[in-house]
């Protein structure tokens, strides 16, 4: 297990690895989200009371999950890049960051757009909100934290101190609307229980959910892979690799 | 494992525990202030301060809707069916706001124990299905109820 782990470790190994999966996930994930936005937006059912403006959660709620999600990757790559000193530790938690950003931002933007029709208002400082305000701004500190330090092994111990102090924020943003009272309604997908989201509802929201993983994944291999060559830009794989697509 | 890199594991995770409780005992002591809202039985004990700015939010008490004739005042209660906190608005409602339904007002509280709403959001429930999936529950219990009545009257 130990030397799997360590594989991890190594540039040319993960760069092989990471080309290898994109080249069967991409597709896919074009393909799901094409299929589950066309699924959600198309073929179900408008809502009882909201009409047709529910249908904005088919990207809402699969962006908020996977920034969600992505938060955990990147300060789990944090803690094993403290730990093990691992230089792609840091790459992959350097890479969640902007991706995570992006995801955070979808969310907030969408749900304010579904707020104003159905809530009435664009914006309100309840807890699950704000919560996610202060995530968009723990993502957007990593980046710039990692970006103000001109020695790249502090930086990275920075960021993943960063990182791992925020974790903090991401049961508070999912269990804000059962502590406090919120604007924002409860959870419709429970994991215990029976979902308060009609089955032919649910099974689209599930597959987006499933492709935003796989483009939360895709994006960050893709930035992964960027961020490997230019690290390595001086040694022999890479100008190897260099030489074999620019001579053919 | 490395002792080295054992010592830095748990200098990680008592970092993340550390910095976990003292943010939660943050949220903690500033949980009156994290609401969004009073409840209306919050109101009714007086724990809601009178002519400053305040939300209440709870479910609108069916039938207390009352539009005025020649204006947009609209008056109606919210309930969390402990208490109950009349509103007073005046303006444009969101198209949500119903009977039975969760709404969000914000305002001061006069001394009558009335909000003088400036603003009335509509608090939307977790619940998600297709018109034809509603009528069905909606006859399915009125059905029910029905039912639930001629037994009553058998006895």
């Amino acid at each position: 297990m130990w030397t799997l782990f360590h594989k991890f470790g190594s540039p040319p190994w993960l760069y092989r690895l990471s080309g290898a999966i994109l080249r069967w996930l991409l597709p896919i994930t074009v393909v799901a989200l094409v299929a589950g936005s066309v699924w959600g937006l198309l073929f179900t059912a408008p809502d009882f009371r909201q009409g047709n403006s529910y249908r904005i959660i088919y990207i809402h709620v699969p962006a908020a999950v996977v920034a969600l999600a992505g938060y955990y990757v990147m300060a789990i790559a944090g803690a094993v890049s403290l730990i093990w000193r691992m230089k792609m530790a840091d790459i992959a938690m350097r890479a969640c960051a902007p991706i995570g950003a992006a995801l955070t931002f979808i969310a907030l933007v969408t749900g304010s757009i579904w707020g104003k029709p159905t809530w009435g208002t664009w914006w309100v400082w309840d807890a699950r909100i704000t919560s996610m305000l202060i995530l968009l701004f723990l993502y957007l500190g990593v980046v710039a934290l990692y970006e103000a330090y001109e020695n790249k092994a502090l930086a990275a111990k920075a960021c993943a101190v960063l990182s791992l102090v925020g974790t903090v924020n991401i049961p508070i943003i999912y269990k804000s609307v059962d502590w406090w009272y919120s604007l924002h309604q409860p959870a419709s997908i429970k994991f215990t229980g029976g979902s308060t989201i009609d089955p032919s509802m649910l099974y689209p929201l599930l597959f987006m959910i499933l492709a935003f993983y796989a483009l939360f994944t895709c994006a960050l291999l893709l930035n992964m892979r960027a961020e490997i060559l230019q690290r390595e830009q001086r040694t022999a794989w890479v100008r190897a690799l260099a030489g074999e697509r620019g001579g053919s | 494992m490395h002792p080295v890199r054992k010592q830095r594991l748990w200098l990680v995770l008592f970092l993340v525990v550390f910095s976990s409780s003292a943010i939660g005992l943050m949220a903690y002591a500033l949980r009156g202030n994290i609401n969004l809202f009073y409840p209306p039985v919050d109101v009714a004990a007086g724990l809601a301060p009178v002519g400053q700015n305040i939300r209440v939010g709870g479910m609108v008490v069916d039938g207390s809707v009352e539009r005025s004739d020649n204006s947009l005042e609209v008056r109606f209660a919210v309930t969390d069916y402990e208490a109950v906190v009349p509103v007073v608005y005046t303006g444009i409602l969101p198209d949500l706001f119903d009977e039975g339904q969760g709404a969000v007002a914000a305002g001061k509280l006069d001394e009558n124990g009335v909000l003088q709403a400036s603003e009335v959001l509509a608090k939307h429930d977790e619940n998600y299905m297709p018109p034809e999936v509603a009528e069905a529950l909606e006859a399915s219990k009125s059905r029910m109820a029905e039912q639930a009545a001629r037994q009553g009257y058998g006895q």
